[in-house]
């Protein structure tokens, strides 16, 4: 169950797997794309930190909300808009029922596909958020289900984004937005979200 | 990497206090933004605004001014601005008649303007955005993100901007890009590659003697690599290209822009533009309108773009030759 408290120690784990990884994330982005996916979330999620822990929430709406604004204005390029997306999806499903996180999961890749348009196969972080939700929903989401998901998006051939340009030459690659997406979910489960 | 700067991580900052000083009097900087607005008011008329990510300069701070934009909004490097500064760039601009975003195509830019013009609209700015995808060296299909968007758009900036001077609306605006975009194609090479300052190393190698066709402005991949040509040579794969692509006839009207991409000095340009227009003659074009120069360039990146606008409309032609007073263009 999502409280204000779990949910802010899973974003600011969030911003720290991020920030750690920054230098490989960016290098995972020169190979597919145009090189800045690690410095732009790192500067995002490290905004993120430090808006959170400015003050107290009294909803784990608010919480989404605030982290949505913060990466929001902070990211640029495309990531930005789609990790504010997926954020700020969640706020409002948060609005409506804070326990069940599979929904609010569920609304933040509705934001995420309302603006990039992408669908599942086009190697992108939809990628790892549609098996990671459909894990959840039947409860065997495990460290090791996020990885394969991550991971599957090596032999894929990217139809969105930069990395489309290379067509073929994009297989045998990891999505950055993908890995990036896998440390979230990795965040989730290490902070016990899960279990609490 | 060898550049004159300070800390990579402050770049942006420190150029735009610098443009903004070196152009006092015709731009200004939105406090705490990386928003560059014109200090000339037209009240009652369309305003325009374009942006993206920096390290392209001029573009696109360089063409804010009198006739062509009324703010840019500038990215980190080779970063599309995020929505918050993108929305503060419509207010300014917003001088009661609405505002045209002119965004060139690639994923985020599209996606950040996007979201800016429904917050925008969501104020009651009326906000319309044009997508501009004049590179004809990516195949145009469902498979990729589309054709991307270069040096062409520096041509929308100005002839849609002296449409706005000269009191059209936003509908007619819009409809006049929607025709413009069409008929306006560029196709570049690169001999050399671009080093994003906070990256420290080019983003990606070629080889002394190797040149790229079809590079992207920040270093997407082209469509074929060779041992490097003369300008001659390479103006022919360049006009053949986009002869391909428009498919024209003798006495055809046509503009033409030699762009350069940062590192090319003017000396290799008028070259170039010298047996672009060689060629040009050999397909009997009248070309009504020509310029040369780095307009839309790829930070430290060498090579040249070409671009043509087939200019279907007089108007077109009238548009591009009004006086403007900008930074960037004159």
């Amino acid at each position: 169950m999502l409280t204000t408290e779990n949910t802010v120690k899973w974003l600011i784990l969030f911003a720290g797997k991020v920030n750690e990884q920054k230098v490989y994330l960016s290098e995972l982005d020169s190979a597919i794309g145009d090189g800045d996916h690690g410095t732009n979330m790192a500067r995002g999620t490290k905004d993120m930190e430090e808006k959170l822990k400015e003050e107290e929430y009294a909803t784990v709406q608010d919480v989404f909300k605030k982290a949505s604004m913060s990466l929001l204005s902070k990211i640029g390029g495309a990531s930005g808009p789609l990790y504010g997306s997926a954020l700020m999806a969640m706020a409002k499903q948060a609005g409506k029922d804070e326990k069940d996180i599979a929904a609010i999961l569920k609304a933040g890749l509705e934001g995420i596909q309302k603006r990039g348009k992408a669908v599942p196969g086009e190697k992108t972080m939809v990628d790892v958020w549609v098996p990671v939700i459909e894990a959840l929903e039947c409860g065997n989401l495990t460290k090791e289900t996020i990885q394969e998901a991550v991971n599957q998006t090596k032999d894929m051939k990217a139809t969105k984004g930069r990395a489309s340009y290379l067509g073929e030459r994009s297989i045998g690659h990891l999505d950055p937005g993908a890995v990036s997406s896998g440390y979230f979910f990795e965040a989730m489960l290490e902070r016990g979200i899960l279990n609490d | 990497m060898k550049k004159i700067l300070n800390d990579p991580k402050n770049v942006l900052d420190e150029m735009l206090n610098g443009f903004v000083y070196a152009n006092e009097g015709l731009v200004k900087r939105l406090e705490g933004t990386g928003v560059i607005y014109r200090t000339f008011k037209d009240e009652g008329k369309v305003g325009l605004v374009s942006g993206g990510g920096s390290g392209h300069e001029p573009s696109h701070a360089g063409f804010v001014g009198q006739g062509m934009l009324s703010a840019a909004v500038c990215g980190e490097v080779f970063t599309s601005p995020t929505p918050d500064q993108i929305v503060e760039a419509i207010k300014i601009a917003d001088q009661g008649a609405g505002v045209l975003l002119i965004v060139k195509n690639y994923t985020g830019d599209v996606m950040n303007f996007e979201m800016a013009q429904e917050m925008a609209e969501m104020e009651n700015i009326q906000v319309e955005k044009l997508i501009v995808d004049d590179d004809i060296a990516v195949e145009d299909s469902t498979f990729t993100a589309g054709r991307r968007g270069i040096a062409g758009t520096v041509l929308v900036h100005k002839i849609l901007g002296a449409a706005a001077a000269s009191g059209l609306s936003l509908k007619e605006i819009k409809e006049l890009g929607d025709q413009l975009v069409p008929n306006i194609k560029t196709i570049g090479v690169s001999i050399s590659p671009a080093t994003v300052p906070e990256v420290g190393k080019p983003g990606f190698q070629l080889a002394e003697d190797e040149m790229e066709y079809g590079v992207g402005i920040h270093g997407e991949p082209g469509y074929r690599r060779e041992k490097i040509k003369t300008s001659k040579e390479i103006a022919k794969e360049l006009v053949t290209q986009l002869k391909k692509a428009f498919n024209w006839k003798k006495g055809d009207h046509y503009a033409v822009l030699v762009n350069g991409l940062g590192a090319t000095p003017l000396m290799e340009q008028f070259v170039f533009m010298n047996d672009v227009h060689a060629l040009l003659k050999e397909e009997e074009l009248v070309i009504d309108y020509k310029k040369v120069g780095s307009f839309m360039t790829s930070i430290d990146m060498a090579g040249v773009s070409l671009t043509l606008v087939k200019l279907a409309d007089d108007t077109w032609t009238h548009y591009l030759k009004l006086p403007v007073k900008t930074p960037a263009w004159v």
